[in-house]
């Protein structure tokens, strides 16, 4: 005891659930698998070169800037490989090569890094990347233009555009089953509605994405088109439409859903959700763009701060 | 160590240990020497307890002078040295190290004071005698003019995970705990007990006779501020105890060292405790208070390497020591082994704001604001805007954190700096 007495402060727990963010990061690009499946079999071996050099030249972005920086390099964990990832996936195949490395770069620098770092990011990295772009070069983004040269046994139309610019009429030829199937026209990873339904089940069971926010933002979506459609149904289109077109099913389980950028408290989760759904249906009916799944996440994520004070009280709390 | 289950939707199930229908108890034989550890700074000036001096088993040894801080010797001996030792946050106390002679002889003090002790010497006894008798009865507090308590908590669940110690005490000395209880109420004269049990434990106690109130067998539902919420129906003020709201916790252990206190006229000087060993398994293991861990893990053949852990505690609550030399304390209700690789990494990755903690927090807490005010140090903010004195001390953030954040070990040195701000200030300004 004399020579020996040597004790160290505690760091309880000693126990930890072993979770991990490069788990999160996995099961997230296991989550999004079948539905760039989907689109690499529908869009060959583009698709797969556009995913494959976004989902890299994002880690390269991170990695560079970490050295360049003197901060430990943290491409480990998955997450720029995600932002990648996601960004490939919002993308149309025929997406040149000078887009998609500069998109990663807006995303993993400007989004991410320079804020800090994963955590620290006011705005979902993917979303502040394509907004730029979109905004940039808008012609690359509108999706009949670009995937003119493929040939399929589907209608090749994007339902939002055709929306847009041709009245409800036009997506009448849209079953629901076809949007589901992913025959439209649209981002790589953006059109299998099946694939991303069955990847977001499968996150929200996880625990992975906060349900609350995906499941908010479906229903801002459904009972803002239900309105629009009930008020005037020969200039809007139905919920459904909305509901599996454009970035609508990416946009909740992956894009509304990214962690930094979204609140965690129950009341503030549904307020997101929701409001990020309401401004979508608003920006595609009302306002100039053909999708506004990308603006009302960005919008949201604006307000993401507010939101935070709405708090459940804490218990002993004398108010 | 629990893992998170496939389903990560649910909240995780962090059962309670059950004892076995009939646990059996090893004892551990008196070791050579045994080291008592007091709270005491560690002020050689005023030292009464002198190098050289011999000492009874059972017999009181007052620290220093002006101070009514005692240590109650568990074996017959010399003490062989007083020095001070560094705990939690760095803090000095007083350890007293006493080598075992081969002759027993118990002190007969205690047998004098409380034979035929009239109700309000018994008081003063449970407070000058049993402090540090096992399960640490809480005598200040029921002499303490300022709480006026009303109600006894008595908690015959283990509040951490792993430890069966309170029932094995309850399965095994349920007399103990009845007079001991009986002893409470004419002490104190607080009839309000409330027994709090785990469901297994509902019909062993149900002789007592006392009311007895079921608590969920999920971690941390025993902690003494959920009984305090979900069965007494008190929510406690953030950054008060139960007893500034006149409600005062103690263990079963604790009820029966004063039941056997009285009966035998001895002070108990064994502490019984939960070893589980690094695949798990778990013993129920008696041995003299100031045993050194050392003496336990080769009772048991367990042999420890570099880097492995040893936990005085539970999981979540307990803390880690740096020697097997540390010795068994009368709140030592576990001792547990980890294997180097079973310890979690701690990461120095910032909060990814996954608010996995927030579902799990029993206090409500926006922990994902909240450690970004520890982590830079901004502790007044913490707690004045954050609820950092809400945090009830479970460990669960931590447990969960994906980014593997040391939350509730930044949880509890803020709370630490804050009191030592402010009782530095009380003493600039009084
Ligand atoms: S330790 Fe963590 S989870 Fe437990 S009450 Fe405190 S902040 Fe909440
Ligand atoms: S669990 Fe950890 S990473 Fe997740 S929100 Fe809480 S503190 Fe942040």
């Amino acid at each position: 005891m004399v020579d020996n007495n040597k004790f160290i402060v505690s760091h309880a727990p000693f126990w930890h659930d072993g979770s991990r963010i490069s788990t999160r990061n996995y099961n997230m690009a296991f989550a999004a698998f079948p539905a760039i499946l989907l689109g690499i079999i529908y869009y060959g071996m583009p698709a797969v070169g556009v995913v494959s050099l976004s989902i890299s030249s994002a880690i390269i972005w991170e990695f560079v800037f970490c050295r360049v920086t003197k901060y430990s390099v943290t491409i480990g964990d998955g997450s720029a490989a995600i932002i990648g990832m996601l960004f490939g996936m919002l993308l149309p195949a025929t997406a040149p090569w000078w887009l998609v490395i500069l998109g990663t770069f807006v995303a993993v620098i400007i989004g991410k890094q320079i804020y800090g770092g994963i955590g620290a990011n006011p705005f979902n990295p993917v979303v502040v990347a394509i907004a730029i772009l979109m905004i940039s070069w808008k012609d690359i983004f509108d999706f009949n233009e670009a995937l003119i040269n493929y040939d399929f046994d589907f209608a090749m139309v994007y339902p939002l555009a055709a929306l847009k610019h041709f009245g409800v009429s036009a997506v009448d030829s849209f079953s629901m089953g076809d949007l589901l199937m992913g025959k439209q026209s649209g981002g790589i990873g953006s059109t299998f509605g099946l694939g991303l339904i069955a990847g977001g089940i499968y996150l929200i069971i996880r625990g992975i994405i906060r349900w609350e926010i995906a499941l908010s933002f479906l229903a801002g979506i459904f009972i803002t088109a239900l309105i629009f459609n009930m008020a005037d149904s020969a200039h809007y289109a139905g919920p459904a439409v909305h509901l599996f077109a454009g970035y609508t099913l990416i946009g909740a389980f992956f894009l509304a859903t990214e962690d930094s950028s979204s609140p965690v408290n129950f009341i503030s989760m549904l307020i997101y959700g929701a409001g990020a759904g309401l401004l979508t249906v608003l920006i595609r009916n009302i306002g100039v763009y053909v999708d506004g799944v990308i603006f009302a996440i960005l919008i949201m994520n604006l307000v993401n701060p507010l939101l935070d004070k709405i708090k459940p009280k804490a218990i002993g709390k004398v108010a | 160590m629990i893992k998170r289950s496939f389903i990560g939707l649910l909240k995780p199930r962090l059962k309670y240990g059950s004892v076995a229908e009939t646990p059996s108890l090893k004892q551990i034989p008196i070791p050579k020497e045994i080291t008592l550890f007091s709270n005491c700074p560690f002020d050689k000036k005023n030292l009464l307890l002198k190098k050289k001096a011999t000492v009874k088993t059972g017999q009181k040894l007052l620290l220093y002078k002006e101070s009514d801080e005692y240590v109650v010797s568990s074996v017959t001996g010399q003490v062989t040295s007083i020095s001070s030792y560094t705990g939690d946050f760095g803090l000095s106390y007083t350890a007293i190290t006493i080598e075992v002679s081969d002759d027993e002889e118990i002190d007969d003090e205690f047998k004098d004071v409380s034979k035929d002790a009239s109700k309000d010497a018994s008081l003063e006894i449970i407070k000058n005698f049993l402090a540090f008798a096992p399960g640490n009865p809480p005598g200040k507090l029921f002499s303490d003019k300022d709480k006026s308590l009303n109600t006894i908590v008595v908690c015959c669940a283990d509040s951490d995970l792993l430890i069966t110690t309170n029932q094995y005490i309850v399965k095994s000395d349920i007399d103990a705990i009845k007079n001991g209880i009986n002893i409470l109420k004419t002490a104190t004269g607080v009839n309000d007990i409330i027994m709090v049990a785990s469901q297994s434990q509902m019909h062993e106690l149900s002789t007592i006779g006392e009311k007895i109130n079921q608590v969920n067998d999920t971690y941390p539902s025993a902690l003494p501020h959920l009984i305090m919420k979900n069965i007494l129906g008190k929510v406690v003020p953030a950054g008060k105890n139960p007893e500034d709201i006149g409600v005062c916790f103690i263990s079963a252990e604790a009820v029966a060292s004063i039941g056997n206190a009285f009966n035998s006229g001895q002070i108990p000087v064994t502490k019984t405790f939960t070893l589980v060993n690094k695949d798990g398994s778990k013993s129920l293991v008696s041995a003299r208070i100031g045993t050194p861990a050392g003496d336990i893990f080769k009772a048991f053949n367990i042999t420890l390497n570099e880097n492995d852990r040893i936990i005085f505690g539970g999981p979540m609550t307990g803390s880690s020591v740096y020697s097997e030399k540390h010795p068994v304390q009368p709140d030592t209700d576990a001792i547990i082994v980890q294997d180097r690789d079973d310890i979690p990494v701690i990461s120095d990755y910032p909060c990814t704001n996954c608010g996995d903690c927030i579902r799990v927090c029993p206090a409500n807490i926006q922990i994902n604001l909240l450690v970004r005010f520890l982590e830079t140090g901004q502790y007044e903010e913490a707690a004045d805007q954050y609820d950092l004195y809400s945090c009830i001390e479970c460990g669960l953030c931590s447990y969960v954190c994906v980014s593997g954040m040391p939350i509730f070990q930044y949880i509890r040195s803020a709370k630490y700096e804050l009191d030592r701000a402010n009782t530095a200030e009380a003493t600039n300004n009084g």
